[in-house]
């Protein structure tokens, strides 16, 4: 990589054990700014723990992660949150007992600069409000303004979910399986909103659906027992021969029939 | 029931509101004139303070503590001993502001405690307060000189020149410094629901993992909320001190003194702004009125508080609320029948069952008085046969007939919910 312009995320020899399991053995990975990149690979690859460890869920046990040439290994995850970087999860992980809009609302605060204000109130936030406002827009979720987000439909959570994670402004966005659960049709209008939502930030997505993964990524980095085997753009990812040899079956056979079908 | 409706109330309404609260603290004193009456006034009005305050915690911040004693009992004894101080001339500390040096004792002590109970939620963070605590209940006792020991600490409250012409004397003046401070308090308490930080404590509590990746620190969220809990705890300590004129460190830091905070707030109901008021209110109520009235008092709060955390876990303010949401779609007319059945089988139910309380604990207590006791007008006899006989039939009809009722009111209750529902949907989609 060039050393003039850092990579959005990068991560060098990452290691992580939970007791005597490793599941990320040594994982390299560089991802130029405003990439779109999907993360692929076979069940407990450890695509999540990947996640986990880039959002500071997990601290890794060896190696290193950077975001924008930053160590942030080790780092909390709100720490993380305030340089730039933004997650959203598989199970949609919303705030039941608040409304729609209080949920974005939130999402937005500390990127506002409001923090842990208590000398000012959030009706007189003009700027938040109406970044908010955007927001409830931008997921298409208008008329839910006030529902408590605990009563949203299932869709409509994970288009919350999505909302909550875009609504600090973070440059770099990590999904982990946004349309996991959703029907065919819901899936391909989501992945439309999601295109919308994430024009010019850097996005890491886990995804299982191919027509997802064509459908979104400029290049796919495939995780086999936590390490990175390939990362290319998808014609060349299909044409490795230690892609083919790891996803001989099930996967790739998926990935043709959905090349197929477009 | 989850589906409580986001309720909105515009500017005008809002003043409404405090308007009649500031009125009613005004007119109540002069409603209820007994010297009973007054002191009652009196403790709702401290009371409303610490209930809301623990309702910071608990409603909005998901922290159920058990040892909110702690604060507005380190309130109540920093102010008795300014009081005192005052009294002799070494620290200019007027009577009005001696609520606000309760205040800032709560906080300094729910700063320093709080960095350890905040930095974990849910059961650890329970059990941290309950440690605490024991420990500052277990410290007052090996430190007589502050705490006063077993008589506690005594002061007298009209020291000084008196302020605007009130020297604190009468109870009336008193009540007026504390329906002051409890106005005062309310608003303060009100708004900050409204701020930055008091809607991440609700996120908080909602979702403290997903509170972490937006940027925020959920154990500084809710170090920051205790805190200002603790600010008001110890207004409210300081307010009943000033009342009593007594601190007692068995009675004000004990852990039965903080379970009555949370037994109280729960039943008038966390989830509303305004349902710790109402726990307040029952709060003196119990402990005033239906203790003279019965031994028994502590059994029966029990048994409400056992039958609200199954049937009604939002408390009291969240009865209210549910019903006034069926009547705004127009619907409690269909339910009023079936709560008046309610109200018939649940008074039999209660009355054979209370007789049943009332003739155990005349036999166990006041037995020198005679076999016979009086129960709501009826004479009992804890010798007869008939008596027994009576009032068992009497619970069992009771809680039968009743049983039957709410079964069917709750098929009612669920077909209105679901109609209330269908008709949100239908103005989304309009």
């Amino acid at each position: 990589m060039s050393t003039a312009a850092p990579c959005a995320v990068e991560l060098k020899a990452l290691r992580k054990s939970f007791g005597k399991t490793e599941i990320i053995r040594g994982a390299d990975l560089a991802v130029a700014a405003g990439e779109r990149v999907a993360i692929i690979g076979p069940n407990g690859a450890g695509k999540s723990t990947l996640f986990n460890l880039i959002s500071g869920r997990f601290g890794p046990t060896s190696g290193e992660i950077l975001l924008n040439g930053q160590r942030i290994d080790g780092l909390k995850p709100y720490e993380i949150s305030r340089m730039g970087l933004a997650r959203s999860f598989q199970i949609s992980n919303i705030f039941g007992r608040l409304s729609v809009f209080e949920n974005l609302r939130c999402g937005v605060l500390w990127s506002m600069g409001y923090k842990y204000a208590f000398w000012k109130f959030l009706a007189g936030l003009d700027d938040a409000n109406r970044r908010a406002e955007e927001l409830l827009h931008m997921i298409k979720l208008d008329r839910k303004h006030d529902v408590l987000a605990m009563n949203l439909t299932y869709a409509e959570q994970r288009a919350l979910e999505i909302g909550i994670t875009i609504a600090g402004g973070a440059n770099v966005v990590l999904l982990d399986e946004p349309t996991a659960g959703m029907s065919k049709s819901e899936t391909s209008r989501f992945i439309e909103l999601i295109r919308e939502v994430t024009v010019g930030k850097t996005l890491l997505t886990v995804e299982h659906d191919m027509g997802v993964v064509f459908g979104l990524a400029d290049k796919i980095a495939v995780l086999v027992y936590g390490e990175v085997i390939a990362f290319d753009v998808p014609e060349a990812v299909r044409a490795n021969p230690k892609v083919q040899e790891a996803y001989l079956g099930s996967v790739l056979a998926d990935a043709q029939a959905a090349e197929a079908g477009h | 029931m989850a589906s409580t409706a986001v309720v909105k109330s515009g500017p005008l309404g809002r003043l409404v509101v405090w308007g009649l609260f500031a009125a009613l603290l005004v007119v109540l004193p002069l409603l209820f004139r007994s010297s009973l009456a007054l002191t009652m006034l009196s403790q709702m009005g401290y009371l409303v303070i610490i209930c809301l305050s623990y309702n910071i915690l608990l409603g909005q911040g998901g922290m159920l503590s058990f040892g909110h004693a702690v604060y507005t009992g380190m309130g109540a004894f920093i102010a008795v001993h300014a009081m005192n101080l005052a009294t002799k001339g070494s620290i200019p500390v007027p009577l009005v502001v001696v609520p606000l040096v309760g205040g800032l004792a709560g906080m300094f002590f729910a700063a320093l405690f709080g960095y350890v109970t905040t930095k974990k939620s849910g059961t650890t963070f329970a059990m941290i307060t309950l440690g605490i605590g024991e420990l500052v209940a277990a410290m007052s006792l090996m430190f007589p000189g502050f705490f006063g020991g077993e008589g506690g600490v005594t002061t007298n409250r009209t020291y000084g020149a008196p302020f605007l012409g009130l020297t604190f004397g009468p109870q009336i003046q008193v009540y007026c410094l504390i329906a002051a401070y409890c106005f005062v308090s309310t608003v303060l308490m009100y708004a900050f629901t409204g701020t930055p930080l008091g809607r991440m404590l609700n996120a908080v509590r909602d979702n403290p993992e997903r509170v972490e990746f937006i940027g925020y620190n959920t154990q500084w969220v809710r170090y920051l909320g205790f805190v200002i809990a603790g600010f008001f705890a110890g207004i409210g300590g300081a307010l009943a001190t000033i009342n009593f004129e007594i601190v007692g460190a068995s009675d004000s830091l004990s852990s039965v003194r903080s379970g009555g905070y949370l037994l109280f707030t729960f039943l008038g109901g966390a989830t509303f702004f305004f349902g710790p008021i109402i726990g307040a209110v029952l709060l003196v109520l119990a402990s005033v009125l239906l203790s003279e009235v019965t031994k028994a008092w502590l059994l029966y709060l029990g048994l409400v508080f056992l039958l609200m955390v199954m049937y009604a876990p939002g408390g009291i303010a969240s009865l209210i609320m549910m019903n006034l949401r069926v009547a705004k779609f127009g619907k409690l007319g269909r339910l009023l029948g079936w709560y008046a059945v309610l109200a018939l089988t649940g008074g039999l139910t209660f009355f054979g069952i209370a007789a049943l309380i009332e003739m155990i604990y005349h036999m166990q207590l006041n037995e020198a008085l005679g076999p016979v006791l009086s129960f709501l007008g009826i004479e009992l006899n804890v010798k007869s046969a008939a008596s027994w006989l009576g009032t068992v039939v009497v619970a069992l009809i009771g809680v039968g007939l009743f049983e039957l009722t709410r079964k069917r009111f709750a098929l009612r209750w669920g077909e209105v919910q679901g109609e209330i529902e269908a008709a949100i949907r239908a103005r989304e989609a309009a």
